[in-house]
């Protein structure tokens, strides 16, 4: 199916999902409804298909703390006030995240996914909805210590281009390293970890053998299309915040972007089992949520 | 007629989540949504227990899964559990509220947003004050609020909190907490 008919049929549902049929006359829910319309016609990004509820919460967090009572409110400051738009999209994004988030998934990956992957010359990996780029780092630093970094190429997206900033300058509050430090020793990481940072005033740098691997750049789940041939895709507790529709157009996103026998590695909340594309995966482990793609062709 | 519950509970939770799943029949009818305080990298040991305890089913919730009757969900551990318009869950890893993740508060006003006057919500055991602000939200959208009686609490500050913030409807002994859900399981008309 081509990306634009797929686009076509995700709006097409967007009048029957989200709020109930009931609710629909509710001024709340109508002026909601007109928030979301107006940020995807003004600037492009479609939250029509977010979870609603940790939407709504973020969007009421971003209303309070511009001191307005209504959506509509803040939906004329967004039309007009192009600065206050990227503000807004801070409010957007999930940013929590730390390295080696999940210590056994990335155990799994450096035991399991690695020497599947150093069997190729050269490989490609996508890390789609990247944040900060923390996790990206932990990728490469595992990369490195396997003696594998030069013959990979770690693409790294997100929608928010701060966030990429941040992950690309690669410098962070040196009082997050201990939790980092921590992390990355119960995933089986052996060297002492501060060899990674230079540290000064209270921040630290990831050292630069770990990001010339590495290309930041801007992509978003919801309209973009296909990247590449990949051989892993990274996409971890980004589509938590998709309802299932959203949630499909994203793994047959992957899944058009995966090489037979690719990995695609999630959170550890998150799962095929719901999604149009199960059929082309198996899970490699019980517990991480890494699976293998194993039918042929695009779907 | 109610539709769904919705439980927050912390320190003391153990032995208040089988005192209250323990003894409720395989017949009840609704579905229970629940939020433990528990350590981040807890795996799934509580659901497990629980449900060898219960005769409903217990399990951990997935993220885009539908809420069915009979079975009680728990929030997963290191994440926020919260209920979609259309009676769905869904999972975030937003920032903690109320230092916690999973939050009580977040579970109440989703699931509140959702089920509206069918919900009914129950703040047992804690020694912190997440919940009272999602209970004050259920009360606010005609819900039924259910606190556990500080003097049956193992820890009385969550539900002392809870029940100064909101007129709750019932404050009962943790004991009889099984029978009056069943009773308003039964409830056809409100």
């Amino acid at each position: 199916m081509s990306l634009m008919s797929r686009d076509i049929e995700v709006g097409a549902e967007a009048d029957v999902s989200g709020v109930a049929l009931s609710q629909q006359n509710d001024p709340e829910a109508v002026s909601f409804e007109l928030l979301l319309e107006g940020i995807k016609r003004r600037w492009g990004y479609d939250f029509t298909h977010y979870s609603r509820a940790s939407l709504k919460r973020r969007l009421d967090q971003a209303r309070r703390d511009a001191g307005y009572e209504r959506y509509t409110e803040l939906l004329d400051r967004l039309l007009h006030d192009d600065a206050f738009f990227d503000h807004f999209l801070k409010y957007m994004s999930i940013t929590v995240t730390e390295m080696f988030r999940d210590p056994a998934f990335y155990r799994v990956v450096r035991e399991r996914v690695v020497p599947i992957l150093k069997t190729f010359p050269f490989v490609k990996i996508w890390h789609a909805g990247c944040a900060t780029g923390e996790e990206v780092y932990s990728l490469a630093i595992i990369l490195h210590e396997e003696g594998f970094l030069d013959r990979a190429t770690i693409y790294a997206t997100d929608f928010n281009k701060q966030s990429l900033d941040v992950a690309q300058r690669g410098v962070y509050p040196v009082a997050h390293l201990d939790q980092h430090a921590a992390n990355y020793r119960s995933s089986g990481g052996t060297r002492p970890f501060s060899d990674y940072f230079s540290s000064a005033y209270g921040l630290a740098k990831i050292k630069n053998v770990l990001k010339e691997r590495v290309t930041f750049s801007y992509h978003n789940l919801v309209t973009d299309g296909v990247f590449g041939e990949m051989n892993v895709i990274f996409c971890r507790n980004v589509l938590i915040y998709f309802d299932k529709t959203l949630q499909n157009r994203a793994f047959e996103l992957f899944t058009n972007s995966l090489r037979h026998g690719g990995f695609l590695c999630l959170g550890t909340k998150e799962t095929l089992n719901f999604s149009s594309v199960k059929r082309h995966y198996e899970q490699i482990e019980g517990r991480c949520k890494i699976f293998k793609k194993c039918g042929t062709g695009d779907v | 007629m109610f539709e769904a519950v919705a439980i927050g509970v912390s320190a003391g939770g153990l032995r208040a989540l089988r005192s209250v799943l323990g003894p409720l029949p395989e017949s009840f009818r609704l579905p229970i949504a629940i939020v433990q305080h528990i350590e981040a990298n807890s795996d799934d040991y509580l659901a497990e227990y629980l449900g060898s305890l219960s005769s409903i089913r217990v399990k951990e919730a997935e993220d885009k899964e539908a809420m069915e009757g009979g079975t009680a969900y728990l929030a997963p551990a290191g994440y926020h559990l919260l209920v979609e318009p259309d009676r769905t869950f869904s999972l975030s890893v937003d920032d903690k509220v109320n230092y916690c993740r999973p939050s009580i508060d977040l579970l109440f006003e989703s699931a509140a947003d959702a089920f509206g006057a069918t919900l009914v919500g129950i703040v047992l055991t804690g020694a912190n004050g997440d919940g009272s602000k999602g209970l004050r939200h259920i009360k606010g959208r005609g819900g039924y609020a259910i606190v556990q009686d500080p003097a049956t609490a193992e820890a009385p500050y969550m539900p002392r909190t809870a029940a100064a913030g909101v007129a709750a409807d019932r404050i009962v002994p943790l004991e009889e907490i099984p029978k009056l859900l069943v009773q308003l399981a039964q409830v056809t008309r409100q």
